[in-house]
């Protein structure tokens, strides 16, 4: 063969290979497309639901046993930032016989779209239906999105109670913090998983793969699925209520099915299962960065705060695995930031070291370093002047009540004079900008309580002007908020009656009064969160199986997306209690004794309910309870075994 | 050094916006590993700048950005990397070192643009391709044309460089530039009240082939595809 000859063949070849990659392109590019192009040019924020992200996981849908639809039931944006979704996807997919894929509530301007075009919800990776999967798993960060979720299931023709559903029905599951109490959302759920993902999934998907290749039931695999610890099938369960309405049983209603469900927790952290390459959305999500979770839990114990009780004990992340993972994931995605996320960053005990490392790293290379929940002393404000621009930036403090009285009644440790402490040296490193956060409605709250967080206030603006004025940055900007204080089950304040809306917002106006008659008032901007849906939030927190009857009719009403203000309509959920017969004040002004049977009694949080009672107690005594650092309070998360409660007490 | 990156837009990431499409670039620069330079400041940025904003919807088999390397690299390794940190639909077609200075970027250099747009799934039109011609044949075409102090009337004519109509595709080179620039859904438009008919844009797929530059004269123009302008890095 001659050289021309070789050099034509060679022409042939490339010609043949090019022209199957672009057949290949053109497949790709011809994937189905749930939505028409006709409809993406219209609605807004098409990138929604396309999927096709860089680190979206394809796979053949022949190739895989189970196919699992993990929903975040808000919109896009919100549920591509959260970090649980994105290690379960990433944890399922690893498997070989799974393929997981997303789905998001599609916004208010598609859902009447796909109803008169008649097109069903679909997942973002095939475009297929989300009917036609093995799971529909659905994850529920928050109580405002219920509705959200009933709109999911409807808008995917899968009937909207379990009881309905028939074999060729998804197994619709449910996780997440609000499933603490998942009594308000139990006939809609076929199981729910109770505690933290990466722990009993994995036996979960066996078990379904192997029953469904024997050709079992649903029914069949619910009964195995039960007998796993921290699986909860709710049709599996009675519960009864007495004649004053209150909850007075509460048992399974079948042979073999447990009493009591344990929440999962997973307990070596460093080598648990974790989104080494993040899908990266193409339209910006609320986090549009890395999130590198340093630990899970809370050593604090505020007695407002569900999140420091229910991920108990604290686990750290050793700071080689952490360095390593912030390594991966900021290539693998290309995000310009990294953010490091826990309960409460200051107690991370390897912090130093650990931003040493990323400042060093990263540094040339334009990359970002946020850091939430830090709380202000010395060390933070050195990082926080090397990762921030201090001119820019505000700071952050969260006494959350206004007086001392009241911090030691919630537990949270943090007295008037760390706090000014904090400021006077974030004034002199050259802040103006503080934020300050506070909660109405707390337990024992009294009005001196309600001013106090003017006087803390005019305080902190007061430190500032004690700085020199050849010091000082132009004026100060305190900018604080109040949220109403929701109780939340498996919190020392789970017995705790909540205050109407309209009490709530005498107290708004008795601090907007006492705000006005500080000296720095100019200074000081007041902020505050509506009350209905404080109301609602607390109605669904601690309901109960008669709950759902509500949730059902506010969705049938329209209500949708009641987590965003703009959309919250509380004359919807009004006409749902009217309609339903249902009293919103039975679960949010009631007193409850420490004697009631609760709803979520049967889920065993991991910690006991005699601890609970205690802090309760404790509370009311307006005791301080010290944190899990400085000695155990034997809430009981001991029996993990594992994180801060074997660490040595040095 | 100056770099000009030429990449194609197909598939379902046409409904990215323009804002979105850079976003995704930057991020698949670090993805990638390319040596980009940074400005200088608290908060560094990449230099990058795109050249002429694509709609969305519209798929492109000619879009272009400069970016300003901080080493050399050669074209083959750049295009090679970026195609390695690609979602579907995004390809990089050419990577090729171009003169600095302000006057030779991208963005002022973008001049014309061609469009190909559908017309399947349109009313049937008898002699498309003569109507066309005679469209075009116009001395002038009047538009109304948006504004920020509302609309006027203008003439697409000098913006329109050519226009054709070849089983049922209309191609058409339009003026891109930021002092004279015509959309194509104009002189659709004007196409559609010509004939007397409904051309339905939502319906049509457009498809935007190349841009280029002037390398001519206003009167005589004479059109040089961006990445032209350019030299191969070895």
């Amino acid at each position: 063969m001659d050289e021309t000859m070789l050099s034509k063949l060679h022409i042939l070849c490339y010609n043949w290979i090019h022209g199957k990659l672009r057949e290949c392109e053109k497949v790709n590019q011809m994937r189905k497309q749930a939505l028409s192009d006709e409809i993406l040019g219209k609605i807004e924020k098409p990138a929604r639901y396309i999927g096709n992200e860089v680190n979206a996981v394809m796979k053949a849908p022949a190739d895989v046993d189970i196919r699992f639809c993990m929903c975040f039931p808000d919109v896009y944006e919100i549920g591509m930032s959260h970090l649980g979704l994105q290690i379960l996807y990433h944890m399922f997919n690893e498997r070989e016989d799974t393929w997981c894929e997303r789905v998001f509530s599609p916004w208010v301007d598609l859902e009447p779209v796909m109803r008169r075009e008649q097109i069903p919800l679909f997942a973002l990776e095939s475009q297929d239906d989300v009917k036609n999967f093995d799971f529909l798993g659905i994850t529920i960060q928050y109580e405002m999105c219920y509705t959200n979720i009933l709109q999911i299931l409807d808008l995917s023709r899968i009937p909207l109670y379990a009881r309905k559903r028939g074999e060729e029905d998804p197994l619709v599951i449910g996780g997440g913090p609000c499933v603490l109490n998942p009594e308000p959302l139990a006939p809609f759920f076929d199981l729910f998983y109770i505690g933290e993902g990466e722990v009993v999934y994995p036996k979960l998907l066996d078990t379904y793969a192997q029953m469904k290749r024997q050709g079992k039931s649903r029914e069949e695999f619910l009964e195995a699925a039960a007998k796993i610890p921290g699986i909860y099938v709710p049709a599996f369960y009675e519960a009864k209520y007495g004649e004053d309405g209150r909850l007075c049983s509460f048992a399974p209603a079948r042979p073999g099915v447990p009493g009591k469900v344990l929440r999962q927790a997973e307990m070596d952290l460093d080598h648990a299962s974790y989104p080494h390459a993040p899908v990266v959305p193409f339209i910006k999500a609320a986090q549009d960065r890395v999130t590198l979770e340093i630990q899970r839990g809370c050593i604090r114990g505020c007695r407002f705060c569900q999140a420091g009780m229910i991920y108990r004990p604290v686990r750290e992340k050793s700071v080689e695995v952490l360095k390593e993972q912030a390594r991966r994931m900021l290539k693998s995605t290309g995000h310009e930031e990294i953010s490091l996320s826990s309960l409460s960053s200051s107690d991370y005990s390897q912090l130093k070291e650990l931003l040493d490392f990323l400042m060093e790293e990263f540094r040339d290379t334009g990359v970002n370093i946020s850091l939430p929940s830090l709380r202000i002393d010395a060390f933070s404000l050195q990082v926080m002047s090397q990762i921030q621009d201090v001119k820019k930036s505000s700071l952050t403090f969260a006494p959350e009540a206004g007086s001392q009285r009241l911090r030691d009644v919630i537990n949270k440790g943090l007295t008037k004079e760390v706090i000014l402490e904090g400021a006077k040296a974030a004034f002199l490193g050259g802040w103006n900008r503080v934020k300050l956060y506070f909660m109405l409605g707390l337990p024992t709250e009294c009005v001196e309580d309600v001013k106090g967080i003017a006087h803390l206030s005019q305080a902190i603006a007061g430190e500032y002007y004690e700085v020199p004025k050849e010091q000082r940055q132009g004026k100060v900007q305190i900018t604080v908020s109040t949220s109403f204080f929701v109780p939340k089950p498996f919190t020392p304040f789970q017995w705790a009656p909540m205050a109407d809306s309209q009490a709530y917002l005498e107290r708004v106006n008795l601090l907007r009064e006492e705000m006005r008659q500080q000296v720095n008032h100019k200074s000081i901007r007041y902020n505050w969160h509506e009350a209905e849906v404080a109301v609602l939030e607390g109605f669904l927190a601690r309901g109960d199986r008669r709950t759902a009857e509500v949730i059902k009719r506010a969705y049938e009403l329209g209500a949708r997306y009641d987590a965003w203000t703009e959309y919250f309509k509380e004359e919807l959920w009004e006409q749902a209690f009217a309609d339903t017969g249902i009293s919103k004040e039975f679960y949010t002004t009631r007193q409850r004794q420490t004697t009631e049977l609760l709803p979520w009694d049967f889920i065993d949080a991991g910690v006991d309910r005699g601890f609970l009672e205690r802090e309760w107690e404790r509370a009311l005594k307006e005791q301080v309870t010290p944190n899990c650092r400085q000695s155990c309070s034997g809430c009981g998360a001991a029996r993990y075994k594992g994180g801060v409660c074997v660490e040595s007490k040095g | 050094m100056k770099v000009r990156v030429k990449f194609s837009k197909n598939g379902s990431v046409k409904f990215l916006g323009h804002l979105d499409t850079m976003r995704y670039f930057q991020k698949a620069v670090r993805r990638a590993g390319i040596p980009i330079a940074f400005s200088s400041g608290f908060r560094p940025h990449m230099i990058i700048s795109f050249a002429a904003p694509l709609s969305v919807g519209v798929t492109s088999d000619g879009e272009y950005f400069d970016m300003e390397l901080s080493e050399k690299m050669a074209s083959r390794e750049l295009v090679e990397r970026f195609n390695g940190a690609m979602a579907p639909g995004f390809q990089v077609l050419s990577a090729r070192k171009v003169p600095e200075g302000k006057k030779y970027n991208a963005m002022s250099m973008t001049a014309a643009a061609d469009y190909e747009i559908s017309l399947k799934g349109q009313p049937k039109i008898e002699k498309l391709a003569e109507k066309a011609e005679h469209f075009y044949s116009q001395p002038a075409i009047w538009a109304e044309k948006e504004t920020k102090k509302g609309g006027k009337t203008v003439d697409l004519k000098p913006g329109i460089y050519q226009m054709t109509v070849k089983d049922s595709v209309c191609t058409m080179r339009l003026a891109a530039s930021s002092a004279n620039y015509v959309k194509p859904i104009m002189v659709l438009n004007a196409f559609s009240a010509y004939l007397g008919q409904n051309l339905d844009w939502d319906r049509c797929a457009v498809h935007r082939a190349e841009v280029y530059a002037n390398e001519g004269s206003t009167e005589k123009p004479r059109f040089v595809p961006l990445d032209r302008l350019g030299e191969n890095i070895e």
